[in-house]
């Protein structure tokens, strides 16, 4: 999935993520976490993230994260809204979201 | 007994609530897609509810999602994502006819066999929010074999009826109207909800006039008013005691033979025994009320 424009989902509300993504001209993510449970729950942060980036088949963007000590759910969801509006997907794959 | 008295509504574009509404513990929680959903996060929120559904804190508990209308752009695609993601209920709003309800059914039937999730195992309920729908009440609920409850929706309603909210006079009609449907196909019935969360005193009431009523329950948008519920909701003592005390007299008329039970010199029929074991069985479930 490419990403061709900026866009963003989620808000900076407590248990929520802001996610914002960009076009890169390199073949490469650029990624950036910033959380406030940064310390205990980074790694996991990062994991699920990469994840589902790699699920989407993103290959080339920049991906900033504020969270705020959302359940992984959430970012898992956040992730995928900011993804597909940014790549402008309007078919969904459902089985390829889970 | 699945007891249905509470069914939480939940913005579906709200992680926080998402996160966190299941430790409340109503008998049903309503992630919304419709109207607490603004235009511009209609993807958010699929997405979000799609995700919390299959999060392990809801698996033991009824999940229900209200779907945006199928003739709105939204629809389908929330009906998508929510049968893939394990929902229970599919509740489906502006329910006007039993052709609204097929044309649910066959989309979920074929949603169900494209992603292998049993055909039959997504449940249905309508909501009832206009003149026409309170006058279809019957043919709609006994429109599938997936359905499980129908539900009043006020707001629409009385907007419809060229009326407003008051002391609930102008709901009589679609209230009786939409117990009987409900009654006569074996299925749940819902009431309103309850918006000034502050007015504890209006809620009880309403909640009081519902019970005697007949009706399973009632949709809430606050979590405080869950316990409140529940407690209206729960059989008193005395309705217990009396209830054990015609149970015992059944058994023993039955040990002894007679086709006459008697209870303190009064006779007990079929339908009494039957509505004291329904007491207990609730009582069991919910507690005995505070």
């Amino acid at each position: 999935m490419k990403i061709v424009k900026e866009a963003v989902a989620g808000t900076l509300e407590s248990s929520d993520l802001l996610v914002k993504v960009a076009p890169l001209a390199d073949d490469k993510v650029d990624l950036v976490i910033e959380s406030e449970v940064m310390r205990q729950f980074g790694a996991q942060i990062r994991k699920v993230v990469e994840e589902t980036l790699r699920q989407l088949g993103v290959r080339s963007g920049q991906i900033v994260i504020e969270d705020k000590g959302a359940l992984d759910c959430a970012i898992r969801a956040r992730v995928q809204t900011a993804v597909l509006r940014g790549a402008e997907c309007k078919e969904m794959n459902w089985s390829a979201l889970s | 007994m699945k007891l249905r008295r509470s069914m939480l509504f939940l913005p579906g574009a709200n992680a926080a609530m998402l996160s966190t509404a299941f430790v409340y513990k109503p008998d049903s929680i309503m992630f919304d897609l419709e109207d607490a959903v603004s235009l511009r996060e209609k993807d958010a929120a699929r997405l979000l509810v799609f995700h919390a559904l299959q999060n392990p804190a809801y698996a033991d508990i009824e999940t229900v999602v209200r779907i945006n209308p199928l003739n709105t752009p939204f629809g389908l695609q929330d009906l998508e994502a929510v049968v893939r993601a394990g929902v229970d209920i599919v509740r489906l709003p502006k329910t006007d006819s039993a052709a609204d309800v097929h044309e649910l059914e066959s989309h979920v039937e074929r949603i169900e066999r494209e992603c292998g999730r049993e055909v039959g195992s997504t449940k249905l309920m309508a909501a009832i929010e206009s003149a026409s729908g309170v006058v279809n009440a019957l043919s709609i609920a006994t429109s599938s074999c997936r359905m499980i409850g129908i539900a009043l929706a006020g707001f629409d309603y009385v907007m419809d009826m060229q009326t407003e909210r008051g002391d609930g006079t102008e709901l009589f009609y679609a209230r009786c109207a939409v117990l009987h449907a409900a009654r006569v196909a074996k299925i749940d019935a819902f009431d309103v909800v309850y918006s000034d969360v502050n007015d504890e005193e209006g809620f009880l009431k309403e909640v009081e006039l519902i019970r005697r009523l007949g009706f399973n329950g009632k949709s809430l948008i606050n979590p405080r008013q869950i316990e409140l519920l529940h407690n209206a909701y729960a059989p008193s003592e005395d309705d217990v005691d009396y209830a054990q005390r015609v149970i015992a007299a059944a058994d023993k008329a039955e040990k002894e033979g007679l086709g006459v039970i008697a209870l303190n010199g009064k006779m007990i029929d079929a339908p009494i025994v039957d509505h004291a074991k329904r007491v207990l069985q609730k009582a069991q479930a919910s507690g005995v009320r505070k």
